[in-house]
């Protein structure tokens, strides 16, 4: 269960007992965090909200500054699974390898989510299976 | 004459960087490979070179060659010299890459060290620029014995002092190898008359009593403290503590903290310069004025037989796309940001910049009415450890003892997938993490937080990351092709060094990079 649980629960005492210095800081955070080496969101919403979203941003649109992350919203390359499989398995320049803190379904997806959302129309067609022989093939583990 | 002798004539006679240079071939100080200041001998003919960036790497660059009789000028995004040598003070504005603006509302004289913030003692090439630049600085504390170590499953999650379970961890094991010593078990490794030393050695060094046990008592608490302290007067006698026993110690994994004290990039003694960080870029930028053009953001890197083109959106301007012309180019940008840029370089090279992706890391500064942690703690400077999501308290290493507010850094997560987590939220969320966590270890949080500010490397608008990862694959394949000088084009920076994420290595990198570039000048007339 990721972390959010047990820093939720001091929030509680930080309400009762503290002033509210944080100003609107007071829900607890609306992303999970993992208690481990792996990415323990579920689905594909979770997951890009979690790890894509603070680089391509929350509505896939990408940001530049000296350099910039790339929109993924309407971007025909996510077409290709093989490309994606890559990159989040492998990286490419800026992007580092992220897939490699998800198991084989939580890859599939992402890709999946990628795929049929922000004004993509790329199908379903991801399967776990299909990462895992992605991943023997490039010689990376989970 | 005794080797002694001779390094002192030689201090005498011809100064430090002589004794330095005579320490390293007598085989003293052989731990770095900066030499002190280079020379770069023969008339460049007013060639000229553009650096890109103005990092530590880029401004060593052109200071350099500049002192060789070169013309220079650098192009820089930012409005300010130093790139990731930065120091976010109160009044300052931060924007992140995803349009989030920060004002920094810390009070007068207290700041954020937001990327470097601590130098060791082997790293002599940045102290050395510190001493000739005149950047004062003060110790930064890495190990304090009072400072805690924490984990949520340990001890029912209540923090422990560092100081108690070194002794403890120590001590237990000393005494566990008394023991299997005298027992004979280490008979067939170690002979009889160094048994006896070794169990000398584990009695003095591990706190034993006469009976080489590890327990509550005078010899214990002469490393792991009391219950209560000695004092003065009537009653004044003190109370020695339980030492924690080796399974709890085992168990709680709180030893795996030990080893930030203990590693060589952090033993102490350890700097910080007085004000900030970002004091350092601000006197390299002091040494080369008017040489930096600001608001400069490069877009395309162009060589042929004669020279480089750089073309670049002058930020201020309203981005009208300029460009600029030179002999040479060093290139000290991030890779992160090269890999994107239009540079027509050799295929292996192009290779190179392109494999390193950039480490994912969030910290987070907070200020307190109060340096409660002095008061109530008696914590002065040092770092807690913990394994909750911001890793890292760090408290700050000046205006110790003092009144007053104080800033913590509240949290320091490098990699893994918390530092993504981190990365995707908001700013105030960010913060809102390192306080909820923080109050684990120090309740007080609660009632004196006042305001924080949160840097994730990743949205950092002229990085896009922290620094360069290189694992032992890229850097077998990699590594020479990024290093090599290609056409009129040397890149320079922390990634093509083997310090990767420390300035120190950003530095070695141009005075490297420059030294091959002017003797290739020279060469090609
Ligand atoms: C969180 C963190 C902690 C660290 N801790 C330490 C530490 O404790 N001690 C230590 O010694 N080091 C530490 N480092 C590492 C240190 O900060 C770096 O190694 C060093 O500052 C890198 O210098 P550089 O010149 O190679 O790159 P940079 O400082 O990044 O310089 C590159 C310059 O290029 C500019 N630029 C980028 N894109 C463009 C463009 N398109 N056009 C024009 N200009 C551009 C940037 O604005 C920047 O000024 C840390 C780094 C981070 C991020
Ligand atoms: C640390 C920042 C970062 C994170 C996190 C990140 N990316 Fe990327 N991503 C990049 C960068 C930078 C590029 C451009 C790489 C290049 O230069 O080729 C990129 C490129 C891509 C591309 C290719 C776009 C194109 O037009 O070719 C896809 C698809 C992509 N990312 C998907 C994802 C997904 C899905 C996630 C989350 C699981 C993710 N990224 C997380 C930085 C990031």
């Amino acid at each position: 269960m990721p972390n959010e649980i047990r820093c939720g629960l001091l929030l509680v005492v930080v309400l009762t007992t503290g002033v509210a210095a944080a100003g609107d800081a007071l829900a607890p955070a609306a992303i999970p965090l993992s208690r481990g080496r792996l990415f323990e969101e579920q689905g594909g919403a979770a997951l890009f909200a979690s790890v894509c979203a603070g680089c391509h941003q929350p509505d896939a649109s990408g940001a530049s500054g000296a350099a910039a992350y790339p929109a993924l919203a309407e971007n025909g390359n996510v077409s290709s699974a093989d490309y994606m499989e890559r990159l989040l398995l492998n990286g490419q320049r800026g992007m580092p390898p992220v897939g490699q803190m998800m198991s084989d379904q939580q890859i599939a997806d992402v890709m999946n989510y990628v795929r049929t959302h922000f004004g993509n129309a790329y199908g379903e067609g991801v399967s776990p299976e299909d990462v895992g022989a992605a991943r023997r093939q490039m010689g990376s583990s989970p | 004459m005794r080797r002694r002798d001779l390094l002192l004539l030689i201090g005498a006679t011809a100064g430090a960087t002589a004794m330095y240079q005579a320490m390293t071939r007598l085989g003293f100080a052989a731990e770095s490979p900066y030499r002190g200041p280079i020379t770069l001998e023969g008339d460049p003919k007013g060639a000229s070179v553009i650096i890109l960036g103005a990092g530590l790497a880029g401004m060593t660059a052109a200071y350099e060659l500049a002192r060789a009789g070169y013309k220079v000028q650098i192009l820089e995004y930012n409005t300010r010299p130093g790139g990731r040598n930065w120091t976010i003070r109160g009044g300052d504005t931060y924007t992140e890459l995803g349009g989030a603006a920060q004002q920094c509302l810390f009070d007068d004289g207290l700041y954020l060290n937001p990327g470097p913030w601590r130098i060791p003692y082997h790293h002599h090439a940045i102290l050395d620029y510190c001493r000739r630049f005149g950047v004062a600085l003060e110790p930064f504390i890495q190990l304090n014995h009072n400072a805690y170590l924490h984990a949520t499953e340990a001890f029912g999650g209540r923090p422990q002092r560092i100081r108690e379970i070194k002794a403890d961890f120590e001590g237990a094991i000393a005494e566990l190898l008394a023991k299997a010593t005298r027992k004979g078990a280490l008979d067939e490794a170690v002979s009889k008359e160094d048994q006896e030393i070794l169990l000398e050695a584990l009695r003095a060094q591990g706190g034993l009593d006469k009976d080489f046990r590890y327990k509550a008592g005078d010899d214990a608490a002469d490393f792991r403290g009391y219950a209560r302290d000695p004092g003065g007067g009537l009653a004044a006698a003190p109370s020695n503590g339980e030492p924690i026993g080796l399974h709890d110690l085992l168990t709680s994994r709180l030893w795996r903290g030990l080893q930030n004290f203990a590693l060589y990039d952090f033993q102490t003694t350890m700097f910080q310069p007085v004000g900030g960080m970002g004091r350092i870029g601000e006197a390299f930028a002091r040494q080369i004025p008017k040489v930096i053009r600001y608001g400069a953001k490069v877009t395309a890197i162009q060589q042929d037989d004669h020279g480089v083109a750089v073309v670049f959106e002058d930020l201020h301007g309203g981005g009208s796309v300029e460009e600029a012309t030179a002999d040479w180019c060093v290139c000290a940008l991030p890779l992160s940001i090269l890999s994107q840029i239009d540079v027509n370089v050799s295929a292996p090279m192009k290779a190179a910049i392109d494999a390193v992706p950039y480490a994912s890391v969030v910290k987070t500064g907070l200020q307190f009415r109060r340096r409660f942690w002095e008061e109530d703690e008696q914590i002065f400077g040092g770092i807690s450890y913990t394994n909750l999501p911001i890793r890292q308290i760090s408290y700050p290493s000046t205006g110790f003892n003092a009144a007053g507010k104080g800033v913590l850094l509240g949290g320091y997560t490098w990699g893994g997938p918390n530092s993504y987590e981190l990365t995707a939220m908001s700013p105030a969320d960010r913060i809102k993490v390192a306080l909820d966590c923080g109050a684990q270890i120090h309740p007080q949080y609660a009632s004196e937080f006042e305001t924080g500010i949160s840097v994730a490397w990743h949205r950092v608008p002229f990085t896009l990351g922290c620094a360069g990862e290189w694992t032992d694959e890229t850097r077998r394949q990699h590594y020479g092709n990024l290093c090599q000088i290609d056409g009129r084009i040397v890149l320079a920076g922390e990634h093509a060094s083997y310090i990767p994420a420390w300035q120190e290595g950003a530095i070695l990198s141009a005075l490297d990079a420059i030294t091959r570039l002017h003797k290739r000048i020279l060469a090609s007339r």
